[in-house]
């Protein structure tokens, strides 16, 4: 028996190359259960024969904090706007730690996930997406620790209020994420074949954050010289933003916002390019 | 009417050799400066032959060269060939690990692969944690994995470890736990590379017998890829020969097997000693005769096959032996015979000298097939001189007993003394 079979249909068509931005968006919902899985796991698995567990999530900023406020505070005796200064560099470092864990994570997305890639496919996006979602929960604990110490300090007599910003934050921590994302799978794009973004890499998070204001309000850099490397970078006015809308102080103008918004926006658009080129075949390279 | 599910069309896949520093870094730049200006990558046309064993001159090696086929729905397909043949790269390319370099592969239904088992296990988390995540990395909804987990679970037979860490398991566990998540997997075409090399030969069995049930009971398409003729015979129907990137043959299991075999021991009769090594018993001519005392490594049941053995004592040896072994062509050893067996005195001396034997493998003593010889010289349970493995002979059968016997397998020819006794009762 012979039908025409001259429009025979395929449901996967494997070719050497794809359109330029073919980001299986589909597929990434399609393995949404991956994704949480993922999540779980890292997450897990991160404090599995420890016996503070999840108390880590909050060691690390305490001690953080302590630190900065010994530096910054008692001994370059740095302004904090009249913040506590507690609650002004634990609030920077909450939002500034997401960022760094993100990037970093994400970037090494294809390296060390290479033993996974190899055997089995998946739609790649689905690892630095689930990243990025772990660590908005490890976020989400961090914040818990943030609002016991905002609570402390409104018994103390701060003032400390709840306003209508504080919708604002969710925008905000998206920002953050989409510029950590974006910088992220450029990056990981970047180092599959040459590792030496990489190494690059682990200090420029760690500079970028004194050209962040993370230690020190951004007014106080008012009238120096430099200030504009401090304006340059995108994270500065989310940073800015966030303390704003959760203390109430803070420098914040829309064209600064703006510029954040389109920065991430473009680095979203060259790391969805670069990561649909590298995914099909960075594992001869990797 | 079956319906063509896998559509190979003139798929290459190119590597490069070497490192990775500033030499692939120039010829990046160059292939980058070459597509800005529309032309064609200028390092596909410089690829060799992938033949691991001799030193090309080019850094690009084609693993994969200009393959063509289709597979059918409900097809078993064996890949074999050698260690890098292309058989894995082949099946990467098939479960989308990685992009072919040219050509294209089309595929109806959801495939499912397994490369390896176990993927993304984390050792960690549980046995009842990691099958979920391995069931989804492997593409399985949630909702799918808890439907069936308890038949994963029972599969595998560690029921009793579902909760403890992976990490704690045997290995032999691990892979059991692994193979049960893929296994279970619902999906119209399964890819499986070498896998089942570990664990017992029970749990091999029954993965063997699950894969089976896969292609034929629930008409599913199977890719499988292994070095083990016997598994590969009991599974597929059809398959695939590469050859250093190519295809060298396809067709039914059976004759594609019997090329991989043929191909694999040198055709002729006749081996000879061309290093002049020199071992105490050193093996110098083996060939393979028919009874009329010429070369032939094609006989028929009703043939009598004689294989020469000459060999050098260059001393005095107690305890030494020449053995001839006879190999199925899947790599069963069916049967051994020494020289001391039949001269015993040659166990308190061999004197030094120039030895020649004859081994008559009788008529109707093995059935037809592909089968391969081994010499060997040695001292007993103390010393192996030397052990090669070249020769091989292929036995056919005769028109007349076709009719009766060419359907009757085993190694052993169904001779007169094995006749059964015929009753008739009322």
């Amino acid at each position: 028996m012979q039908t025409a079979s001259t429009t025979e249909t395929w449901d996967l068509e494997i070719k050497p190359k794809t359109k330029l931005l073919d980001l299986h968006l589909k597929d990434v919902w399609k393995y949404r259960d991956l994704m949480v899985l993922f999540v779980k796991r890292d997450f897990v698995a991160q404090y599995k024969q420890t016996i503070l567990g999840p108390v880590w999530h909050f060691i690390q900023p305490i001690l953080t904090t302590m630190m900065f406020v010994l530096v910054f505070g008692r001994i370059a005796r740095i302004p904090t706007e009249g913040v506590n200064p507690i609650l002004f560099y634990l609030s920077g470092i909450t939002i500034w730690n997401y960022f760094s864990a993100s990037l970093t994570n994400t970037s090494s997305t294809f390296i060390s996930n290479a033993h996974i890639f190899g055997k089995v496919y998946f739609p790649r996006l689905v690892m630095p997406i689930s990243v990025i979602l772990s660590n908005l929960i490890r976020l989400g604990i961090q914040f818990l620790l943030l609002f016991s110490v905002m609570a402390w300090r409104y018994l103390q007599g701060d003032l400390i209020l709840i306003t209508w910003y504080w919708l604002c934050i969710p925008l905000i921590i998206l920002l953050m994420a989409g510029i950590s994302l974006g910088c992220g799978i450029v990056i990981s794009s970047l180092t599959t074949k040459y590792r030496d973004f990489n190494v690059l890499l682990g200090f420029i998070v760690q500079l970028g954050m004194y050209a962040t204001p993370v230690a020190y309000p951004l007014s106080y850099l008012k009238g120096k010289g430099f200030k504009w490397i401090v304006d340059l970078n995108p994270l500065t006015s989310v940073v800015e933003a966030f303390r704003y809308c959760l203390l109430g102080r803070g420098t914040v103008e829309p064209t600064s916002i703006l510029y954040s918004i389109v920065f991430m926006l473009i680095v979203l658009f060259i790391g969805a390019i670069l990561f649909n080129k590298t995914e099909k075949t960075f594992m001869d390279t990797v | 009417m079956t319906e063509t599910v896998i559509k190979v069309e003139e798929l290459s896949k190119q590597y490069r050799l070497g490192k990775i520093g500033t030499g692939s870094l120039a010829h990046d730049l160059n292939r980058w400066w070459h597509s800005m200006r529309g032309k064609d990558d200028p390092y596909l046309k410089i690829g060799q032959i992938n033949d691991r064993t001799t030193k090309g001159n080019s850094e690009y090696v084609w693993s994969l060269r200009d393959i063509n086929f289709n597979i059918q729905q409900g097809d078993a397909v064996g890949i074999i060939g050698r260690n890098g043949a292309g058989k894995s790269t082949l099946l990467k390319v098939l479960s989308r690990v990685t992009a072919p370099t040219t050509g294209s592969v089309k595929i109806k239904g959801r495939v499912a692969s397994l490369l390896e088992v176990g993927t993304g296990f984390h050792p960690d988390l549980s046995g009842r944690e990691n099958i979920y995540l391995n069931g989804a990395i492997l593409g399985m909804r949630k909702a799918e994995v808890r439907r069936k987990f308890d038949e994963i679970v029972d599969f595998a037979g560690v029921e009793r470890y579902i909760d403890t860490p992976v990490k704690r398991y045997s290995s032999g566990m691990y892979v059991r736990l692994a193979f049960a998540v893929a296994a279970h997997l619902e999906s119209e075409i399964l890819i499986v590379d070498e896998v089942l090399a570990v664990g017992d030969s029970e749990f091999q069995k029954k993965c063997l017998g699950k894969m089976g049930d896969v292609s034929k009971g629930e008409g599913r398409t199977v890719l499988f890829v292994s070095h083990n003729m016997g598994s590969i015979k009991e599974l597929c129907n059809s398959g695939i020969l590469l050859s250093n990137g190519t295809i060298q043959a396809t067709g039914e299991i059976n004759d594609v097997l019997d090329k991989y075999k043929t191909n694999s021991f040198s055709a002729s009769p006749l081996w000879e000693n061309s290093k002049q090594s020199k071992k105490p018993l050193t093996i110098t001519k083996i060939s393979i005769k028919n009874e009329s005392g010429s070369l032939s490594n094609l006989f028929s049941i009703n043939d009598e096959i004689l294989i020469e053995v000459e060999a050098t004592a260059f001393e005095d040896l107690k305890n030494s032996t020449i053995a001839i072994n006879i190999h199925s062509g899947d790599g069963a050893h069916i049967l051994s015979i020494e020289d001391i067996s039949s001269y015993p005195t040659l166990i308190k001396i061999r004197e030094k000298g120039f030895y020649s034997l004859i081994c008559k493998i009788p008529k109707k003593l093995l059935n037809k097939g592909v089968y391969t010889v081994r010499v060997g010289s040695g001292i007993i349970r103390v010393q192996n001189f030397m052990n090669i493995h070249e020769l091989s002979f292929e036995i056919i059968n005769d028109a007349e007993e076709e009719r009766v016997t060419n359907h009757l397998k085993g190694y052993i020819y169904p001779n007169v003394s094995l006749q059964f006794q015929y009753q008739k009762h009322n």
